[in-house]
């Protein structure tokens, strides 16, 4: 392995000079990278390759057999309802989640922009819960939205007193496969747990992003006569894209495999209105030994993380480049 | 600076209404964990105790406390082991790039987003037959292993910034490789080292599905002992809240005294830089 750095042509001159002591730089770098690149290679492709296997596999008994069997797992879990409903939450879920915590994140951190007192107060307030465990965060919401008691006693005094996560109704649902297909009420609750834990993402994302519009730009568009809403939906706003773009991306690939938020809080939930791939994958595979199958539901979620997250990889490392 | 002379007071009424909303579960745990088992009802658990019970504290405490010794051990290797080797790749990545370097680095990169069920299985087998499944070390060596990224990525970030010039003329100064590290790279990176030692610490002890899949038992973190606190006979959620908030605090300390380098490492993740 060749070892140049780059915009530095001294560099090859020097290299001809004290050839001895760069090729033991070289080693020495080459023995600074190697032992992480080969656990890489192990533990995240190489795992995932075996896991691939075994999704193709007829492992799905406490003994292991690698016969090969196709897409046999496959077709099982696209036809199977609990897979079925697991797929619907999670679409329903990511679309919430994502929906609230960008609008959420992003009113807070233009309010926070004000030029207000106590701003830092505030925001490390608003933060706060990105520093918890989900366990906990589930733990806790669990009991704020049990249907006796909680948020409810409070939702009594207006005569509403919703079930939420054990609600199982499915809203706007009409029958497609084995499932009732439309937003299921109970994720709704799990949905705001986890926009209270993780809208400080996005807000520490929209902070970093107003720090970094220069002021200049706000003056230019107020001497041209922009009031100051069209300054932020006309100037700034758009400034903010790419940051939207990010968060929407790292948020879908946290919702996507979700797991300990619902685990802790709800499990998979009567008629599964709150299982998603990453509790399905869990118990069938730990508890009910199908590894096979529990394979084939980890490849399905790696492969929906993949799909947009390879390319905001590629992208996000071509322009730094 | 924009709806001040409209609206201030409304900015803070919002702002103090999402506070709300933030505090909420906050106040709720703790009261909670301040009442004795009677006085938790269903229907008065939003009011304050009527006395102080630490019992609860104390039954949590001894139930939780040997998991919260395994996470101590847990996370403080595994914290240190991969801030070194995010250091040192880092400082390869960025310092010493050769062709491919930067496609290795962004193959490194996607192991930081894989829904971790997608290696499970193996690692399973893999640490059974090392002997390494159901113990604390096993776990040390995970979140080492799928630390590599995130440190690495933070690292690097965190040396492209450091002028190629400094290590150039420590270079004709004489210095090799692994003197440009540790005389130059290792002490202009500390407060990289506090950035990515936190996220870590804070990562690995929040972790949940690694642990309660690779230990049982007396070899389980605190975060699937408390989960497990709910899974016992009837619910005491007095029990459960003291435990909730013990289990917590070290993340929350750790944030309070060094929330700034927490939020860095948050924004790190996200890739760029």
């Amino acid at each position: 392995m060749e070892l140049v750095k780059q915009n530095n042509p001294q560099k090859v001159v020097r290299a001809t000079k004290r050839k001895k002591k760069l090729s033991t730089d070289h080693m020495m770098a080459l023995a600074f990278l190697l032992p992480s690149f080969i656990l890489i290679v192990i533990f995240v492709y190489g795992f995932i390759g075996w896991t691939g296997y075994v999704s193709l596999s007829n492992w799905n008994s406490l003994v292991p057999d690698f016969s090969f069997v196709g897409l046999k797992n496959y077709l099982y879990l696209f036809g199977d309802f609990r897979f079925q409903a697991d797929l619907r939450n999670t679409l329903f879920f990511t679309i919430l989640f994502i929906g609230l915590v960008i609008i959420f994140g992003l009113t807070l951190a233009i309010l926070l922009d004000q030029k207000i007192k106590g701003e830092s107060v505030f925001r490390n307030l608003f933060f706060f819960p990105m520093a918890l465990s989900f366990v906990v965060t589930g733990v806790v919401w669990q009991w704020l939205l049990n249907p006796s008691t909680g948020v409810n006693l409070f939702l009594k005094t207006f005569g509403i007193q919703p079930k939420w996560y054990t609600d199982t109704t499915i809203l706007a649902g009409f029958k497609w496969g084995q499932i009732e297909f439309g937003l299921p009420v109970a994720m709704i609750a799990v949905g705001i747990a986890a926009v209270w834990q993780m809208t400080g993402f996005s807000l520490a994302m929209y902070i970093a992003g107003l720090r970094g519009i220069p002021d200049e730009t706000r003056e230019a568009a107020r001497m041209d006569g922009a009031t100051e809403l069209q300054i932020y939906w006309k100037v700034i706003l758009p400034q903010l894209r790419p940051i939207t773009v990010s968060v929407i991306i790292i948020m879908a690939h946290i919702s996507l495999k979700i797991f300990d938020l619902i685990y802790s809080m709800t499990g998979p939930g009567a008629n599964f209105v709150t299982d998603v791939p990453g509790v399905y994958m869990f118990e069938t595979t730990f508890r009910g030994n199908y590894y096979a199958n529990g394979a084939a539901i980890a490849i399905i979620m790696l492969l929906s993380v993949a799909i947009f997250m390879v390319p905001y990889l590629i992208r996000s490392r071509k322009g730094e480049a | 600076m924009v709806l001040r002379s409209i609206s201030k007071p409304l900015i803070y009424v919002l702002l103090i209404a999402v506070s709300i909303f933030f505090l909420m579960p906050i106040y709720v745990l703790i009261i909670t964990s301040l009442k004795p088992l009677e006085e938790i009802t269903l229907s008065n658990m939003w009011k304050l105790p009527s006395v102080l019970d630490m019992s609860s504290y104390s039954e949590a405490f001894s139930k939780l406390a040997p998991n919260l010794m395994n996470s101590f051990y847990l996370v403080i290797p595994a914290t240190i082991l991969s801030a070194m080797l995010g250091a040192m790749s880092g400082y390869v990545l960025s310092k010493w790039k050769f062709k491919g370097s930067e496609i290795l680095f962004t193959l490194m990169l996607f192991g930081m987003f894989i829904p971790y069920q997608s290696i499970l299985i193996p690692l399973i087998q893999f640490l059974r037959e090392v002997g390494l499944y159901n113990t604390i070390l096993g776990l040390i060596l995970v979140h080492v292993v799928y630390g590599i990224p995130i440190a690495t990525l933070m690292f690097r970030n965190f040396y492209v910034n450091i002028p190629d010039e400094m290590i150039e003329s420590a270079q004709i100064d004489g210095a090799n490789f692994l003197g440009v590290f540790r005389h130059i790279m290792i002490p202009l990176s500390i407060s990289g080292f506090v950035v990515v030692a936190i996220w870590q610490f804070t990562n690995i002890w929040n972790e949940f599905l690694f642990a309660v899949t690779i230990t049982t038992s007396d070899q389980q973190p605190v975060m699937v002992a408390l989960q497990n606190l709910s899974g016992s006979q009837i619910v005491q959620w007095n029990v459960q809240m003291a435990g909730a908030l013990l289990a917590a605090l070290p993340t929350l300390i750790v944030y309070i005294l060094l929330g700034k380098y927490f939020v860095k490492g948050l924004l790190a993740g996200s890739v760029k830089g």
